[in-house]
C-alpha cells in the first residue's frame, strides 16, 4: 500500500459570497487533514466555527457558487482499489454522484429532516442501491434488510414498509447509518450524530458507529461539539474555531495536555460544580399535587374517547424559595408538559398551589396577577424570541401588561437594569434578536422573564440549544441570579451533567409518571431504580445499557 | 442601578435599516425593498402602474365636456366643479351652461378665455359633430374614435380605467381585512371554532354568485357600491386559507407561549406576535387578488350585470367592441388597455413574491 491518505485535505478555504453587497464571508482558512482507514477523527469546535462547511465540502455539496474554494485547495480522495487519486474540487458531476454515498457518506444531525417523509425505509435505501449498484429490487430488498440489521434496527423485516414518522429519532437514526453504509464507503461522515438524541440512545448509536467502522473498515469522520463523545470515540482531534484548526493531534494528548489557549477553554467549559446551598425548611413556592395531563386519543366515526396518553400521570411536586428542583428524563416523558401544566400554558387536572393559594381553577383575567410571578425560559432561543420586534420590546411587554412602570423613561430604565443582569449591555436594547448569538438571545429571554421580579421561573431545556461553553455561562448566570433573588427554579434538561450543576432535588421523570425523586448527591450518587442508574450510565460514561 | 439618562441609546433602531417615508424600517424590510427594487421587471411595471392610475385619479380634469377655468368680464369661473347658467355668460337661457355649445363658446371669447382639459369630452359626451356615422374611427378630435352612441372612446377609457382599479382596491382592501381577520380568530383558537367556521366557508363558496348578481339586478339598479358589497360577501374567502395555516402554525411558537405566560390578552398576540408572520402570505397575494377583482367587474360590465347601464367601464367597452366587429378601434383599445393593466400587476405581484422568499439568494 502506498504512503498516501485515503483521504487528504490542503489548504481547505471556503469563501461565502456576500448578500445584498455584504463583505464576503470566509466559513473556512487554510484547513489541512488526512484521514486514513479505521481511523476516527473529530472536528472539535462551537457553532460557527465551520466544521460542517468543512463536512459538506468534502462531499462538495455546498451552494455553488455562492460558495467558493480558494486556488490553492485540495481535497484528494484515494481512487477505488488504491488506484491513484481523485481530486474533488471541481470534479465532474459524474465524478462526484460515484463520490457520493458511494465512497463517502454522510448522516446528519437531525433524522427526521434528512429522511424523505413521504417514502417508506425500502424505497429511501433501495434509492441509493438502485444508483450506485444497479441492484434489481429483489436484490435490493434483501440487501436493505441486511443493512437495517446491521444497523441494529429491530424487526427489520417488518419495518421495511414504515414510514420515518412512524420511527423514534434513534431508529431514524439507525435508518439513516443503514443509509450511508449502504455502498460500503470507505469514509463516514457523522455529523453532530446524537445531538438531537436522547442520552440512552446517544450512547447505543455512538456504539453502533464503533462496531460499523471497524467491522467495515471505514475511516470515521466524527463533527461534534460534544467533548465527551469525542473522548469516547476518537482516534484524533482537529479543534476548530472562527474556521481555523487551532490545534491537532492524538485524542488522549490533546485530552491530557491541551497546547492551545481555545483547547483549554473549550476542555474547562464543561458545566460544573453544584448548586448554592439553599434553606431546605423555605417556605414552598409552587406545589403541585396529583397533577394530570391526559390528552383523549379520538377513534372512529363517532370519535369517542377510546383512551388517553398520559403525558403527566399524578406529579407531586414542591418547589422551595431559593431552590432548584430539577426535572430529568427522555424525550417523550412529559417534562415539558409539566411546565406548561404548572404555568397553566395547558389544561391539567390535580392541583396547582402558588404561595399557598390553589390557582387550578381561576380564570384568565384572575390568573393575570400570578403570570407576573410565575414564568418560563424556553429551550430554543431562535424560536422564543419573535424575530420582528426589537429586545426593548420584548423584555417591555411584560412591564406593560402588569403596569409596572409609570413612564416610558421609568420603563426604559427597567428594561436597561435587566439587561444590565444578565450580561448585556444595555445599549443593545434597539437592535433585533438575529443579530445575537445563541447564548445572548437565551440572556435576553432570561432578561424578559426576569423584568417581572417572578419568584418561580420555570427553565425549560434552557441549556441544550447552546454550545457547551455557552451552557456553562447560563447556569452560572442562573445561579447567580438565584442567591441574589431567592428564586425557585423548575428545571427540565435531558443533560444530567447541567442538572446536577444546578438542581438541589432531581426528580426522574418516565411516561408521565416520578420514577424517583431525592436531593442530587443521593441521585447522581446512588440512584436506586434501575431506570435512573441507566440515565446515569449514559449521561457521565456514555455507556449503552440494555433495556 | 443609577438612574440612566433620558437620552437613552435609541440609535439601534436603524442600524442596518435606514428610513423609508420616514419610518424607521427594520434590516429584513431593507433587504425586502432591495430584492424588489433588483427585480426591473417588477419595479418598472409598479410604477407604470402607478402612473397610469395616478393619471387617470383626476379624470375629471383631463377629460371633461366642461372648460376649467373661465375667465368671462373678470370673473372668474370654475365650470367643472360648479354649475352656471348661461345667463352667467350673456345668454338667454336661465338653463346650465352647455359649453360646447358654438353660441356659448361666442358668448364666451367676446369677454373672456377659457381653458380646455386635454380631451374636451366627459365618458357621457355625445359628439354631434362626426365625419362619419357612429362608431366613428379615430380622428384628430376623438383621438381613439367613438363607440356606438358617438362618446369618444378615450374619455371612456380614461373613466373606466379608474373606476376598475378602484373597484378592485377597494374590494381587494375591503376583502383582505375580512379575510385575514377571520383567518385569524380561526387559526388562532382553533378546535370548535375552526371547526364550525370552515364547514361554514364550504357551504358559502357554493353559492352560485353570478346568479345571486342576476336576481339582484332584477329588483335594484346596481351600482358600484352594490356591486362591491356582493362581491365582497364572497370574494373575503381567498385570503382565509392562507392566514389560517399561518395561525394554526404560530400559535404554538415559544414567544407565543412565552407572551402567554406573560399575561398577555389575546387580541395584543394576535397583533403583535401572529399577524406579522401572516403579512408575507397576505402581502404575496394581495396583487393577485387586485387583478381578480378588476376581472370580475370587467367580465360583469361585459355581460351586462355589472355598473349601470351608460357608466363607463372596460367590461362594456369590450361588448360594445363585440356588437361592432366592423369597428375593431373599439375592442382593441379595451383589450389592449386591459392586458396591459393586468400583466403590470402580475409583474408586480412576482416581484414582490420574490421579495418576500426567504430562500431567493440575491448574489
Amino acid at each position: 500500500m502506498s504512503a498516501a491518505p485515503l483521504l487528504a485535505v490542503r489548504d481547505l478555504c471556503v469563501t461565502f459570497a456576500g448578500i445584498g453587497g455584504a463583505r464576503p464571508v470566509m466559513a473556512v482558512k487554510d484547513l489541512s487533514f488526512t484521514l486514513d482507514r479505521g481511523e476516527t477523527l473529530a472536528l472539535v469546535g462551537e457553532s460557527g466555527s465551520g466544521k460542517s462547511v468543512t463536512a459538506l465540502s468534502l462531499m462538495q455539496l455546498l451552494p455553488y457558487p455562492a460558495a467558493a474554494h480558494g486556488p490553492h485547495s485540495s481535497i484528494r480522495l484515494s481512487g477505488e482499489n488504491n488506484r491513484g487519486e481523485d481530486e474533488l474540487i471541481g470534479a465532474p458531476p459524474a465524478l462526484l454522484r460515484q463520490v457520493r454515498g458511494g465512497r463517502m457518506a454522510m448522516i446528519f444531525q437531525e433524522p427526521m429532516t434528512s429522511l424523505n417523509p413521504l417514502h417508506t425505509l425500502e424505497r429511501q435505501i433501495a434509492e441509493t442501491l438502485h444508483v450506485h449498484k444497479r441492484l434489481r429490487p429483489a436484490a435490493a430488498r434483501r440487501r436493505t434488510i441486511e443493512l437495517l440489521r446491521l444497523a441494529g434496527l429491530a424487526d427489520a423485516e417488518h419495518r421495511l414498509g414504515a414510514y420515518p414518522h412512524q420511527l423514534s429519532g434513534g431508529q431514524r437514526q439507525r435508518v439513516m447509518i443503514a443509509m450511508a453504509i449502504a455502498n460500503d464507503p470507505d469514509i463516514l461522515i457523522a455529523d453532530e450524530p446524537t445531538t438531537a438524541l436522547d442520552v440512552t440512545i446517544q450512547a447505543h448509536i455512538l456504539q453502533l458507529l464503533q462496531d460499523l467502522k471497524e467491522r467495515l473498515g471505514m475511516a470515521l469522520l466524527l463533527i461534534t461539539h460534544d467533548l465527551s463523545v469525542v473522548r469516547k470515540m476518537a482516534d484524533r482531534v482537529l479543534v476548530m474555531t472562527q474556521g481555523e484548526a487551532v490545534e491537532a493531534g492524538p485524542a488522549a494528548e490533546i485530552f491530557a495536555r491541551p497546547q492551545h489557549p481555545y483547547t483549554r477553554r473549550l476542555l474547562a467549559a464543561q458545566p460544573k460544580g453544584w448548586a448554592p446551598p439553599a434553606d431546605p425548611a423555605a417556605p414552598p413556592v409552587a406545589e403541585a399535587d396529583g397533577l394530570k395531563v391526559w390528552f383523549p386519543i379520538r377513534r372512529g366515526v363517532l370519535r369517542r374517547v377510546k383512551g388517553h396518553v398520559k403525558a403527566v400521570d399524578g406529579v407531586t411536586l414542591t418547589v422551595r424559595a431559593g431552590t432548584t428542583l430539577g426535572v430529568v428524563g427522555e424525550s417523550g416523558s412529559g417534562k415539558t408538559t409539566l411546565g406548561l401544566a404548572l404555568l397553566r400554558l395547558t389544561s391539567a387536572g390535580g392541583h396547582i398551589r402558588f404561595a399557598g393559594r390553589d390557582i387550578t381553577a381561576l380564570k384568565e383575567r384572575k390568573l393575570r396577577p400570578w403570570r407576573r410571578e410565575i414564568q418560563i425560559v424556553f429551550q430554543d432561543p431562535f424560536s422564543s424570541l419573535s424575530p420582528r420586534l426589537s429586545i426593548a420590546q420584548i423584555v417591555e411587554e411584560g412591564i406593560r401588561v402588569h403596569r409596572l412602570a409609570e413612564s416610558a423613561a421609568e420603563r426604559r430604565r427597567l428594561i436597561e437594569t435587566a439587561l444590565a443582569e444578565v450580561g448585556l449591555d444595555p445599549a443593545a436594547a434597539d437592535r433585533y434578536p438575529h443579530e445575537f448569538s445563541g447564548g445572548q438571545r437565551q440572556r435576553i429571554a432570561i432578561a424578559r422573564a426576569l423584568v417581572l421580579k417572578p419568584r418561580f421561573v420555570v427553565l425549560d431545556e434552557p441549556t441544550s440549544a447552546l454550545d457547551m461553553s455557552v451552557q456553562a455561562q447560563i447556569v452560572d448566570l442562573l445561579r447567580a441570579l438565584q442567591t441574589r433573588h431567592g428564586l425557585a427554579y423548575l428545571f427540565i434538561s435531558h443533560d444530567l451533567r447541567v442538572v446536577r450543576a444546578l438542581a438541589h432535588e432531581i426528580m426522574v421523570m418516565k411516561d408521565g409518571r416520578i420514577v424517583e425523586t431525592g436531593s442530587t448527591e443521593r441521585i447522581t450518587g446512588a440512584p436506586e431504580h434501575p431506570y435512573t442508574r441507566a440515565l446515569m450510565a449514559a449521561a457521565f460514561d456514555l455507556a449503552p445499557v440494555s433495556g | 442601578m443609577t438612574v440612566v439618562p433620558e437620552t437613552a441609546p435609541h440609535t439601534g433602531a436603524a442600524v442596518g435599516g435606514g428610513r423609508l417615508l420616514g419610518f424607521a424600517i427594520t434590516p429584513l424590510t431593507r433587504r425586502r425593498l432591495d430584492a424588489f427594487r433588483r427585480n426591473r421587471r417588477g419595479f418598472w411595471s409598479l410604477w407604470i402602474f402607478l402612473a397610469l392610475f395616478l393619471g387617470t385619479l383626476p379624470a375629471e380634469v383631463i377629460a371633461n365636456d366642461r372648460p376649467i377655468v373661465v375667465s368671462y368680464a373678470g370673473h372668474w369661473y370654475f365650470p367643472i366643479l360648479y354649475n352656471y347658467p348661461e345667463t352667467a355668460f350673456g345668454g338667454v337661457f336661465p338653463t346650465a351652461a352647455d359649453y360646447r355649445d358654438p353660441a356659448v363658446r361666442q358668448l364666451i371669447d367676446k369677454k373672456g378665455w377659457m381653458i380646455w382639459p386635454l380631451i374636451p369630452f366627459s365618458y357621457d359626451t355625445i359628439n354631434y359633430n362626426l365625419p362619419s356615422p357612429a362608431p366613428s374611427p379615430p380622428t384628430s378630435v376623438d383621438w381613439l374614435g367613438t363607440d356606438a352612441q358617438g362618446r369618444d372612446v378615450l374619455a371612456r377609457l380614461i373613466y373606466g380605467f379608474r373606476i376598475s382599479v378602484l373597484f378592485g382596491l377597494v374590494l381587494t382592501v375591503a376583502s383582505s381585512v375580512i379575510g385575514v381577520t377571520a383567518g385569524a380568530v380561526q387559526g388562532y383558537f382553533g378546535g370548535i371554532v375552526d371547526l364550525g367556521f370552515q364547514r361554514f366557508m364550504e357551504i358559502w363558496s357554493g353559492l352560485p354568485v353570478l346568479y345571486l348578481l342576476i336576481i339582484l339586478a332584477s329588483f335594484v339598479q346596481p351600482n358600484f357600491w352594490w356591486l362591491l358589497g356582493l362581491m365582497l360577501l364572497f370574494s373575503w374567502m381567498s385570503l382565509v386559507d392562507v392566514v389560517r395555516a399561518e395561525f394554526l402554525r404560530a400559535r404554538n411558537f415559544d414567544y407565543v407561549r412565552a407572551a402567554r405566560a406573560l399575561g398577555v390578552s389575546d387580541r395584543v398576540i394576535i397583533l403583535r406576535h401572529v399577524l406579522p408572520n401572516a403579512t408575507v402570505a397576505t402581502i404575496t397575494f394581495l396583487p393577485f387578488i387586485l387583478n381578480g377583482s378588476i376581472t370580475t367587474l370587467t367580465s360583469l360590465d361585459f355581460l351586462g350585470f355589472g355598473l349601470p347601464p351608460g357608466s363607463p367601464s372596460l367590461g362594456e367597452l369590450l361588448a360594445e367592441g363585440k356588437a361592432n366587429l366592423q369597428a375593431p378601434w373599439l375592442g382593441l383599445t379595451a383589450f389592449f388597455v386591459l392586458a396591459l393593466m393586468l400583466t403590470l400587476l402580475i409583474f408586480v405581484g412576482e416581484a414582490v413574491r420574490d421579495a418576500f422568499d426567504p430562500r431567493k439568494v440575491i448574489v
